[in-house]
């Protein structure tokens, strides 16, 4: 019996010994041409955005287009944060102050809510995670009609940060107490069990124990927050009606007119958009895809 | 004698910390979970039910010139056949583009669960798409496809598949197709992170043994990795169907908030701020049958989920 378990793999060791380097020479090759077109269909559009943001006007609209720049200017760029139709640089600043305020807030809400999630039992916890989790999926057009009649009648905070603020919020939210769940529960249960024994109270080790210790979490979770606000268009675009509020992402459409597209200009506002996103997520990659796919595996 | 009472004392007590650990004080967690719901009871809950409210009312923005008016808004949406051209645009979008996002992701992910020089790279690479604002990614393809200089125009014109002077994003057609690429090329990140996530913690043990029984990898395939992937292939499914439901954004910059070609958000959005003040409940009753299909497709696959797992 023990014979035949052993005689098993090691012919078939043999046997893909013998299938000879071609086969996984071919397998090297192809996977190789697969890692190739999936590296330039990623990154193509982010480079061509990327190119077009630096080129002359002359040779934006040369044909064949250029794969390689020829010339250099960083007028668009100039262009595209003096711009007052729309007004691109207080969008960015609109958006900016948006979404940090709405990330501290989803975190200081979110962090208890997660602990609670993550460390104790309660009737109904189920229900809390699954409704949190849902809302994440609502079609936020259905909520959109009743906060604009709100916010522009009884509560009259239209065209104004707290009018978007407030739908962040439901936005955030479930991202943060997702995110910070699963890097609560990674955290082991012991330093806590001493700092209640020394009577600390629970938000008291929430506080000082727990939160510095998943520290490298937290900022992922307030990132993740932060980038998911940073990314709304809906309730910027119905929450606000001019640059006093109105966010990045409404601006980006504006670029392109009545008549002309400012080619150079849109890639200049799209790259100045996306570069901070894209450097945070090179940053916290492994955190994020652990975070990320956590609930996936776990179920 | 004393140390069987130390002994003894010892797993009690530990237990009766995790207690204060595990159970809670009574009513106290919930006490920290209510911030988060009570927001979201407001924001989230509260509007919802709210519009089904203001989609009965003839004009919601005027309080004083407002009457209830039944199902009148539902009767005229339905009867547009604007909004039924929505639905099907919307179904089809949704349809083709999850279903390519699933191909293209679970090759994506096959290709990552192997081990190779450049493995991090694939990941860092296609989180980059993942990061973008829905809004800026529709905006950068909308120029690579523009009739006037757009890089894939010229590359189509030149390997005819289309005509000169033609852009994809003048038919209807083209301009779904457009928003399906744009889709999969933005999404497909998303599936093939959650369905590495899942291929990884598939034990090598079955692999093995499958192969002491002589099945090959094809068959493998189909009898361990897809039925073990499947509650991770359902989460993500679930996902992104009802986030492609939703679809606005790329929609809304692809045909410039126009009119011509519209997803059932779009539509709603439409009629509720570009049109006049008569406009809006019907806008609101539009959003309210978008959020009962995507009710009706979220318990679906919830449940789908469930007897998978029973």
């Amino acid at each position: 019996m023990a014979v035949q378990g052993q005689a098993v793999p090691s012919a078939r060791a043999r046997a893909t010994e013998k299938t000879p380097g071609r086969r996984a020479n071919w397998g090297t090759i192809g996977r190789y041409i697969a890692v190739v077109v999936v590296l330039v269909i990623a990154l193509g559009p982010f480079y061509w955005t990327a190119i077009t943001s630096i080129k002359v006007d002359s040779e934006i609209n040369a044909s064949p287009p250029t794969l390689i720049p020829h010339s250099f200017t960083t007028q668009s760029y100039v262009n595209a944060l003096q711009s007052t139709q729309p007004a691109f640089a207080k969008d960015l600043l609109n958006s900016t102050i948006v979404a940090i305020l709405t990330t501290i807030l989803a975190l200081i809400f979110g962090s208890i809510c997660a602990y609670a999630i993550a460390r104790t039992k309660f009737l109904g916890k189920g229900g809390v995670l699954a409704i949190i989790l849902s809302v994440q999926m609502f079609p936020l057009i259905a909520l959109v009609g009743p906060l604009y009649v709100f916010f522009t009648g009884p509560f009259n905070v239209y065209n104004t940060y707290v009018a978007l603020i407030i739908p962040y919020l439901v936005i955030a939210l479930p991202v943060t107490v997702y995110f910070l769940t699963s890097f609560f529960r990674d955290l082991p249960p012991d330093l806590e069990e001493a700092a209640l024994v020394d009577g600390t109270t629970r938000l008291g080790a929430l506080w000082r124990i727990v939160l510095p210790l998943t520290a490298p979490g937290v900022f992922t979770t307030a990132i993740l927050s932060f980038i998911t606000v940073w990314n709304d268009f809906l309730f910027g675009l119905t929450m606000t009606a001019d640059s006093n509020a109105q966010t990045v992402t409404v601006a980006i459409p504006l670029f392109n007119g009545e008549h002309q597209i400012q080619f150079g200009e849109v890639s200049a506002a799209a790259i100045i958009v996306t570069i901070p996103l894209v450097i945070m997520v090179l940053f916290l990659q492994r955190r994020i895809v652990s975070g990320l796919t956590a609930g996936a595996v776990k179920g | 004698m004393a140390t069987t009472t130390q002994a003894a004392a010892l797993p009690e007590r530990r237990r009766s910390l995790r207690e204060r650990l595990d159970l809670g004080n009574g009513v106290f967690p919930y006490f920290l979970v209510a911030p988060t719901i009570i927001i979201i009871a407001l924001v989230a809950v509260y509007p919802i039910i709210d519009s089904i409210r203001l989609s009965f009312l003839s004009n919601p923005l005027v309080p004083s010139g407002s009457t209830f008016v039944g199902l009148k808004n539902y009767i005229q949406v339905i009867g547009d056949p604007a909004f039924r051209s929505s639905i099907g645009i919307t179904i089809i979008f949704s349809v083709v583009s999850v279903a390519l996002e699933t191909l293209v992701g679970f090759a994506v992910a096959l290709l990552m669960n192997q081990t190779f020089r450049g493995r991090g790279l694939v990941r860092t690479a296609i989180l980059i798409p993942f990061a973008f604002p829905t809004i800026v990614s529709g905006q950068i393809w909308l120029l690579m496809f523009n009739a006037q200089n757009g890089v894939l125009t010229y590359l189509m014109q030149a390997t005819h598949l289309l005509a000169p002077g033609d852009s994809l994003l003048r038919t209807p057609t083209g301009l779904v197709t457009a928003a399906i690429i744009i889709d999969v090329w933005k999404t497909t990140p998303f599936m093939a992170l959650l369905l590495l996530a899942g291929l990884q913690v598939i034990p090598g043990e079955l692999y093995e043994a499958a192969g002491v029984d002589g099945s090959n990898r094809w068959q493998q395939f189909w009898t361990i990795t897809l039925p073990m992937l499947r509650s991770a292939l359902l989460i993500a499914l679930m996902f992104r169907l009802l986030d492609a439901l939703r679809a606005f954004d790329l929609f809304y910059i692809l045909t410039g908030g126009g009119r011509e070609i519209q997803t059932m958000a779009l539509y709603s959005y439409a009629f509720m701020f570009t049109g006049t003040t008569v406009d809006f409940a019907p806008g609101v009753a539009a959003a309210v049958i978008l959020f009962i299909v995507c009710a009706v497709v979220g318990i679906v696959i919830v449940s789908m989920t469930r007897l998978s797992q029973n």
